[in-house]
């Protein structure tokens, strides 16, 4: 065994011994009402049963669609949301019961516009959350000086955060959650809607939150980012946990599958029915691109459906055709469909 | 949680809180016109009345239902605020107490009432003629901050169901008006039937006024400001023991965020 395999070896070992987020069967259930006149009360389960262990220094990704529950997830373990059943814990420490201890060793990030005094300028936002965290009176300007440096906006801190860019107010979100230098930080789509250069920035940063030996617990619908990022993935689908592993654990899942992809205009939803009802195609997915849609038709390795699937697309106007191995995306996709069907 | 950890975060709050709210263009300009418009009717009542006498008394409970009018409309605009710009949920996934939080933004929402009884009583003095003759100028000041503090905390107590509910809106606009009648800043509690006056007794504008008008026109203010600050205690642990509660219920039925 060479000295870096015993290295991950012993890390692993290490890491299966102390687990920093523990969630226990996690179920929560949205209760509400529907109906204008004659209110009828409506119950929701977001989660069902949701089991995972995050190691220390672990980068883990929450992978999952719109509405699968990631949100939810997070918001359990981070002392936002009771569980209706199920347990977690952080740091050992259990999110209900002992949701102050929990509150000061863990930041939260989240996506998005929201979340920011947009009124108020950088400084003063960071200023509020340091004391809010306690962060000693003395130490607060050098730590948020630190973190403008580290986010990028040493010289917009006085700016009103209402003219800020998306990517601005993003890297001010990741400062805001590291103000009190937690040792377990939760990041809900850091990257959503930011440019790709800003997101590639994001995505560097977050992986000095590891080397720097933070445990991190990330969502987010890019699976590029999942695959370069994350040491180990959960898919999540209707509120559960459908596969769980290392990147390449899950890209084994497709291994035996070979990816078409089409590049095409105009192809309606009883086009892509009749792809999914083809003989030996496992998963049948669309992607808008600008104007175009891409087409991504897995089926099993050897077998040549290019011009069935061709056929099948008669009403639309079909570009680039080309094969591929599939990707972390395909492998989560063909999880997700699996799940709905 | 230290004590000094929740005085530095009532005092961070309050600044964050003032200066949110003078940046809202609306809320300064609801804030600037509300007790010119207020003090402007009182005084055309008293005139209609023909009790010239009264100008002073009628000025300072102008400038009164200015602070009530700003504390409410304050303390439950921002927490609808904080949830719709998604930093409720931050402020509770915080590890300070949530009490400290909504008390320096209250503070600063009533805060903002010393302008009201500044311009109300400026303007009546320029327009209508108020005499500004006070009778016990110390006291005067100290009843002033004293209201303040007492119409703060009664805002916290409201704050705290503005965290769990999201509609609580339509309870800060309910109790405007009624909550002026009951403790005679418009017309005097003796006026009206008489089981009204019990429930002002629990209202801190009810001995905030009587401590100014009796600090400005003349008698002993300080029972009425003793009154106040006794109040203000009891605000002070309603509106703790009430967050700790409703934090939990919020929790458990997700009414921290929009989404």
């Amino acid at each position: 065994m060479g000295e870096s395999k015993l290295t991950h070896y012993i890390l692993l070992l290490y890491r299966e011994g102390v687990s920093v987020v523990e969630a226990e069967s996690l179920r929560r259930v949205y209760r509400t009402t529907t109906g204008a006149v004659r209110r009828r009360p409506l119950e929701v389960e977001a989660v069902r049963g949701v089991s995972f262990a995050i190691g220390q220094g672990e980068l883990f990704g929450l992978l999952g669609p719109n509405g699968a529950g990631k949100t939810t997830t997070i918001k359990m373990l981070i002392t936002l949301l009771i569980p209706t059943s199920g347990r977690a814990r952080v740091l050992g420490h259990d999110v209900v019961d002992d949701a102050r201890v929990v509150r000061s060793k863990i930041g939260y990030v989240f996506g998005g516009d929201r979340g920011l005094y947009e009124r108020l300028s950088a400084f003063d936002n960071l200023r509020y959350f340091a004391e809010l965290y306690g962060v000693e009176g003395r130490l607060i300007r050098r730590r948020i000086a630190e973190l403008l440096d580290l986010v990028g906006l040493t010289d917009r801190e006085k700016e009103r955060v209402e003219g800020y860019s998306r990517g601005m107010r993003q890297r001010l979100h990741i400062a805001r959650g590291l103000l009190h230098d937690p040792p377990v930080v939760f990041l809900d789509e850091p990257t959503i809607g930011v440019d790709p250069v800003g997101a590639r920035e994001l995505r560097s940063t977050i992986a000095s939150l590891t080397a720097a030996g933070k445990t991190v617990l990330l969502t987010t619908h890019y699976m590029f980012e999942a695959d370069t990022l994350c040491d180990r993935i959960a898919v999540i689908a209707r509120g559960e946990i459908v596969a769980s592993g290392t990147p390449s654990d899950l890209k084994r899942i497709v291994a035996d599958r070979t990816v078409v992809e089409l590049e095409a205009y105009g192809v309606e939803e009883r086009a892509l029915e009749a792809l999914r009802a083809l003989p030996g195609v496992d998963s049948v997915a669309v992607e808008a691109r600008d104007q175009m849609q891409v087409v991504s038709v897995q089926s099993a390795k050897g077998l040549e459906l290019t011009q069935t699937l061709l056929a099948h697309l008669d009403g639309a106007r079909v570009g680039r055709v080309s094969a591929r191995e599939p990707t972390l995306e395909d492998a989560y996709v063909a999880l997700v469909e699996d799940e709905a069907r | 949680m230290t004590v000094a950890h929740g005085l530095r975060v009532v005092r961070t709050g309050w600044l964050v809180s003032m200066k949110e709210l003078t940046h809202s263009s609306f809320f300064v300009l609801v804030s600037i016109l509300q007790p010119v418009i207020f003090a402007t009717i009182a005084f055309f009542m008293v005139e209609a009345g023909g009790r010239s006498g009264t100008l002073l008394y009628t000025a300072l409970g102008a400038g009164l239902m200015g602070i009530w009018s700003a504390t409410l409309f304050g303390s439950g605009g921002l927490i609808q605020w904080e949830r719709y710009q998604g930093t409720l949920e931050l402020l509770v996934a915080a590890p300070a107490g949530l009490v400290f939080v909504l008390l320096g933004s209250t503070l600063a929402t009533s805060s903002i009432g010393i302008y009201a009884i500044g311009a109300t009583l400026l303007w009546g003095s320029i327009f209508f003629g108020v005499p500004l003759d006070v009778a016990h100028p110390l006291l005067f000041v100290i009843a002033i901050p004293v209201t303040i503090l007492g119409l703060g905390l009664l805002g916290l107590v409201l704050a705290t169901t503005f965290v769990l509910y999201r509609h609580a809106n339509a309870l800060s606009n309910l109790l405007e008006y009624p909550v002026w009648l009951v403790t005679g800043l418009l017309v005097p509690v003796s006026l009206l039937p008489g089981w009204v006056a019990p429930i002002g007794w629990f209202l801190a504008p009810t001995w905030g006024i009587k401590a100014i008008r009796t600090a400005a026109l003349g008698g002993d203010p300080l029972p009425a400001i003793g009154a106040t600050l006794a109040l203000s205690a009891l605000y002070l642990g309603l509106g703790a023991i009430a967050i700790k509660q409703f934090e939990r219920l919020s929790r458990e039925r997700a009414t921290l965020a929009l989404t």
